[in-house]
Protein backbone atom coordinates (compact mmCIF):
# COMPACT_ATOMS: atom_id res chain seq x y z
CA UNK A 1 0.00 0.00 0.00
CA UNK A 2 0.83 3.42 -0.59
CA UNK A 3 2.85 5.51 1.98
CA UNK A 4 4.41 8.62 3.03
CA UNK A 5 5.79 8.03 6.62
CA UNK A 6 6.97 4.75 7.93
CA UNK A 7 7.11 3.99 11.73
CA UNK A 8 8.83 1.38 12.99
CA UNK A 9 7.36 -0.69 16.53
CA UNK A 10 9.27 -3.73 16.14
CA UNK A 11 10.02 -4.99 19.45
CA UNK A 12 7.52 -3.27 21.81
CA UNK A 13 5.21 -4.50 23.15
CA UNK A 14 1.28 -2.53 24.00
CA UNK A 15 0.80 0.44 24.89
CA UNK A 16 4.27 2.26 22.87
CA UNK A 17 3.06 0.93 19.39
CA UNK A 18 -0.31 3.43 19.69
CA UNK A 19 1.73 6.03 21.86
CA UNK A 20 4.64 6.38 19.09
CA UNK A 21 1.86 6.34 16.80
CA UNK A 22 -0.37 9.03 17.89
CA UNK A 23 2.89 11.16 18.48
CA UNK A 24 4.40 10.59 14.79
CA UNK A 25 0.82 11.41 13.51
CA UNK A 26 1.12 15.03 14.86
CA UNK A 27 4.56 15.37 12.50
CA UNK A 28 2.22 14.82 9.46
CA UNK A 29 0.38 16.41 7.53
CA UNK A 30 -3.87 16.42 6.74
CA UNK A 31 -4.38 13.35 4.09
CA UNK A 32 -0.75 11.71 4.33
CA UNK A 33 -0.48 8.37 5.37
CA UNK A 34 1.47 6.64 8.25
CA UNK A 35 2.49 2.84 7.71
CA UNK A 36 3.21 1.75 11.49
CA UNK A 37 4.93 -1.63 11.97
CA UNK A 38 4.96 -4.05 14.18
CA UNK A 39 5.17 -7.51 15.25
CA UNK A 40 2.46 -7.85 18.59
CA UNK A 41 -0.83 -8.80 17.24
CA UNK A 42 -2.71 -6.90 19.26
CA UNK A 43 -2.22 -4.36 16.91
CA UNK A 44 -5.04 -5.69 14.63
CA UNK A 45 -7.23 -4.70 17.33
CA UNK A 46 -5.73 -1.59 18.41
CA UNK A 47 -5.39 0.62 15.54
CA UNK A 48 -8.99 0.23 14.29
CA UNK A 49 -10.01 1.32 17.68
CA UNK A 50 -7.42 3.86 18.12
CA UNK A 51 -8.32 5.63 14.80
CA UNK A 52 -12.14 5.36 15.99
CA UNK A 53 -11.60 7.19 18.78
CA UNK A 54 -8.69 10.00 17.44
CA UNK A 55 -10.74 10.54 14.40
CA UNK A 56 -8.22 9.19 12.06
CA UNK A 57 -8.80 7.05 9.22
CA UNK A 58 -7.94 3.36 9.32
CA UNK A 59 -6.92 2.15 5.67
CA UNK A 60 -6.35 -1.38 6.56
CA UNK A 61 -3.60 -3.93 7.49
CA UNK A 62 -0.80 -6.34 5.78
CA UNK A 63 0.64 -9.07 7.67
CA UNK A 64 3.96 -10.65 6.57
CA UNK A 65 5.73 -13.67 7.43
CA UNK A 66 9.28 -12.89 8.23
CA UNK A 67 11.12 -16.11 8.82
CA UNK A 68 9.69 -16.69 12.83
CA UNK A 69 7.34 -13.85 13.12
CA UNK A 70 4.61 -11.99 11.70
CA UNK A 71 5.14 -8.80 10.49
CA UNK A 72 1.96 -6.27 10.83
CA UNK A 73 1.72 -2.90 8.39
CA UNK A 74 -1.48 -1.04 10.22
CA UNK A 75 -1.77 2.64 7.79
CA UNK A 76 -3.76 5.29 9.17
CA UNK A 77 -4.70 8.50 6.80
CA UNK A 78 -4.43 11.46 8.37
CA UNK A 79 -7.65 13.10 8.85
CA UNK A 80 -7.51 16.33 11.17
CA UNK B 1 -39.46 27.08 40.09
CA UNK B 2 -41.02 26.37 37.02
CA UNK B 3 -39.53 29.62 35.18
CA UNK B 4 -36.02 28.57 36.47
CA UNK B 5 -36.45 25.20 35.27
CA UNK B 6 -37.72 26.32 31.55
CA UNK B 7 -34.60 28.34 31.52
CA UNK B 8 -32.24 25.57 32.19
CA UNK B 9 -32.93 23.73 29.35
CA UNK B 10 -33.72 25.97 26.46
CA UNK B 11 -32.89 23.60 23.48
CA UNK B 12 -30.50 26.59 22.20
CA UNK B 13 -27.92 26.30 24.94
CA UNK B 14 -27.64 22.44 24.76
CA UNK B 15 -27.31 22.12 21.03
CA UNK B 16 -24.68 24.70 21.67
CA UNK B 17 -22.45 22.59 24.53
CA UNK B 18 -22.84 19.37 22.20
CA UNK B 19 -21.27 21.11 19.45
CA UNK B 20 -18.20 21.97 21.42
CA UNK B 21 -16.47 18.44 21.45
CA UNK B 22 -15.04 18.03 24.88
CA UNK B 23 -12.00 15.49 25.34
CA UNK B 24 -13.12 12.43 27.16
CA UNK B 25 -11.89 11.68 30.25
CA UNK B 26 -10.55 8.76 32.46
CA UNK B 27 -9.36 8.81 35.97
CA UNK B 28 -7.64 6.15 37.67
CA UNK B 29 -7.55 5.46 41.64
CA UNK B 30 -4.27 3.51 42.31
CA UNK B 31 -4.49 2.16 45.91
CA UNK B 32 -2.64 -0.73 45.00
CA UNK B 33 1.03 -0.78 45.48
CA UNK B 34 1.73 -4.03 43.77
CA UNK B 35 4.28 -3.41 40.58
CA UNK B 36 1.91 -5.35 37.94
CA UNK B 37 -1.34 -3.32 39.44
CA UNK B 38 0.43 -0.29 39.09
CA UNK B 39 1.74 -0.89 35.53
CA UNK B 40 -1.67 -2.08 34.40
CA UNK B 41 -2.97 1.56 35.56
CA UNK B 42 0.05 3.04 34.02
CA UNK B 43 -0.88 1.05 30.60
CA UNK B 44 -4.58 2.18 30.69
CA UNK B 45 -3.37 5.49 31.78
CA UNK B 46 -1.04 6.37 28.74
CA UNK B 47 -3.19 4.70 26.16
CA UNK B 48 -5.96 6.60 27.09
CA UNK B 49 -3.75 9.75 26.75
CA UNK B 50 -2.65 8.83 22.98
CA UNK B 51 -5.90 8.07 22.19
CA UNK B 52 -6.63 11.72 22.94
CA UNK B 53 -8.30 11.46 26.53
CA UNK B 54 -7.83 13.71 29.50
CA UNK B 55 -6.17 11.56 32.54
CA UNK B 56 -5.96 12.21 36.25
CA UNK B 57 -4.14 9.41 38.53
CA UNK B 58 -5.41 9.34 41.67
CA UNK B 59 -2.51 8.02 44.36
CA UNK B 60 -4.40 6.76 47.16
CA UNK B 61 -2.52 4.35 50.43
CA UNK B 62 -0.25 1.99 48.87
CA UNK B 63 -0.05 3.31 45.61
CA UNK B 64 1.40 6.19 46.67
CA UNK B 65 4.76 4.86 46.85
CA UNK B 66 5.23 4.56 43.29
CA UNK B 67 4.92 8.96 43.83
CA UNK B 68 7.97 8.49 46.57
CA UNK B 69 11.73 9.12 45.46
CA UNK B 70 14.21 5.84 46.01
CA UNK B 71 14.49 5.26 49.55
CA UNK B 72 13.42 8.28 51.26
CA UNK B 73 11.47 7.85 54.08
CA UNK B 74 9.14 10.18 55.51
CA UNK B 75 9.67 12.90 58.15
CA UNK B 76 6.81 11.44 60.65
CA UNK B 77 7.43 12.72 64.39
CA UNK B 78 5.78 9.97 66.24
CA UNK B 79 7.76 6.78 66.26
CA UNK B 80 5.08 4.79 65.49
CA UNK B 81 4.67 6.41 62.10
CA UNK B 82 8.57 6.26 61.55
CA UNK B 83 8.38 2.50 62.13
CA UNK B 84 6.43 2.50 59.48
CA UNK B 85 7.74 4.51 56.68
CA UNK B 86 11.11 2.30 57.85
CA UNK B 87 9.13 -0.91 56.78
CA UNK B 88 7.50 0.58 53.72
CA UNK B 89 9.61 1.63 51.22
CA UNK B 90 8.71 3.73 48.38
CA UNK B 91 10.12 3.87 44.92
CA UNK B 92 8.74 3.49 41.51
CA UNK B 93 11.23 0.61 41.12
CA UNK B 94 11.09 -1.19 43.94
CA UNK B 95 7.26 -1.81 43.69
CA UNK B 96 6.91 -5.65 44.19
CA UNK B 97 4.65 -8.26 42.45
CA UNK B 98 1.39 -9.20 43.78
CA UNK B 99 1.66 -12.40 43.56
CA UNK B 100 5.27 -14.59 43.11
CA UNK B 101 7.41 -11.59 44.72
CA UNK B 102 9.34 -14.36 46.68
CA UNK B 103 10.98 -11.97 49.16
CA UNK B 104 12.16 -10.23 45.43
CA UNK B 105 13.31 -12.93 43.69
CA UNK B 106 10.31 -13.27 41.44
CA UNK B 107 10.08 -9.75 40.95
CA UNK B 108 13.93 -9.36 40.05
CA UNK B 109 13.01 -12.14 37.43
CA UNK B 110 9.73 -10.60 35.85
CA UNK B 111 11.93 -7.06 35.85
CA UNK B 112 14.88 -9.25 34.13
CA UNK B 113 12.35 -10.63 31.83
CA UNK B 114 10.55 -7.43 30.93
CA UNK B 115 13.98 -6.10 29.97
CA UNK B 116 15.10 -8.23 28.00
CA UNK B 117 11.61 -7.81 25.90
CA UNK B 118 12.27 -4.26 25.72
CA UNK B 119 9.62 -3.90 27.79
CA UNK B 120 8.76 -0.38 29.48
CA UNK B 121 8.59 -0.59 33.68
CA UNK B 122 7.22 1.59 35.84
CA UNK B 123 9.32 4.87 36.19
CA UNK B 124 9.75 4.57 32.12
CA UNK B 125 5.88 4.11 31.95
CA UNK B 126 5.04 7.03 34.53
CA UNK B 127 7.71 9.13 32.36
CA UNK B 128 5.88 8.66 29.52
CA UNK B 129 2.15 9.75 31.34
CA UNK B 130 4.01 12.68 32.44
CA UNK B 131 5.20 13.34 28.56
CA UNK B 132 1.79 12.86 27.73
CA UNK B 133 -0.11 14.94 30.02
CA UNK B 134 -1.43 12.64 32.16
CA UNK B 135 -2.37 14.51 35.57
CA UNK B 136 -0.73 12.79 38.90
CA UNK B 137 -2.69 13.38 42.10
CA UNK B 138 -1.50 12.74 45.58
CA UNK B 139 -3.59 11.74 48.06
CA UNK B 140 -3.35 14.25 51.31
CA UNK B 141 -4.95 11.95 53.71
CA UNK B 142 -3.42 9.11 53.47
CA UNK B 143 0.38 10.81 52.62
CA UNK B 144 -0.68 12.25 56.40
CA UNK B 145 -1.86 8.78 57.56
CA UNK B 146 1.20 6.91 56.10
CA UNK B 147 3.88 9.24 57.09
CA UNK B 148 5.16 10.38 53.84
CA UNK B 149 6.09 14.49 53.43
CA UNK B 150 5.54 15.74 50.47
CA UNK B 151 8.85 16.86 49.80
CA UNK B 152 9.91 13.25 49.59
CA UNK B 153 7.71 12.80 46.27
CA UNK B 154 9.08 12.99 42.93
CA UNK B 155 8.73 15.68 40.79
CA UNK B 156 5.83 15.06 38.55
CA UNK B 157 3.36 14.88 41.09
CA UNK B 158 0.99 17.79 39.97
CA UNK B 159 -1.30 18.18 43.19
CA UNK B 160 -1.81 17.11 46.57
CA UNK B 161 -5.43 16.58 47.40
CA UNK B 162 -8.55 14.65 48.54
CA UNK B 163 -11.82 13.34 47.62
CA UNK B 164 -13.85 16.31 46.12
CA UNK B 165 -11.25 16.81 43.56
CA UNK B 166 -11.26 13.17 42.60
CA UNK B 167 -15.24 13.13 42.88
CA UNK B 168 -15.21 16.34 40.64
CA UNK B 169 -13.53 14.33 37.83
CA UNK B 170 -15.01 11.75 38.05
CA UNK B 171 -18.43 12.62 37.56
CA UNK B 172 -17.39 13.79 34.50
CA UNK B 173 -15.67 11.30 33.30
CA UNK B 174 -16.48 8.58 31.16
CA UNK B 175 -13.98 5.58 32.60
CA UNK B 176 -13.70 5.35 36.28
CA UNK B 177 -11.10 2.94 37.56
CA UNK B 178 -10.50 1.72 40.80
CA UNK B 179 -6.93 -0.47 40.75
Amino acid sequence: MQKDVVLDTLGLFCPMPIIKTSKKIKELTVGQILEVISDDEGIKKDMPAWCETTGHEYLGLEEQVNGGSIHYKAYVKKSR
Amino acid sequence: MSTVMTAKLDPQATLVGLAEKKPERVTLVVLSGDMDRVMAALIIATGAASMGMRVTMFFTFWGLNALRRPGSSGRATDWLRRMFGVLNKGGADRLPLSRFHFWGLGTRMMKRVMQQNRMPGIPELMEVAKDLGVTFIACTTTLGLMGISKDTLVDGVDQLAGVSTYLAEAKDAQVNLFI
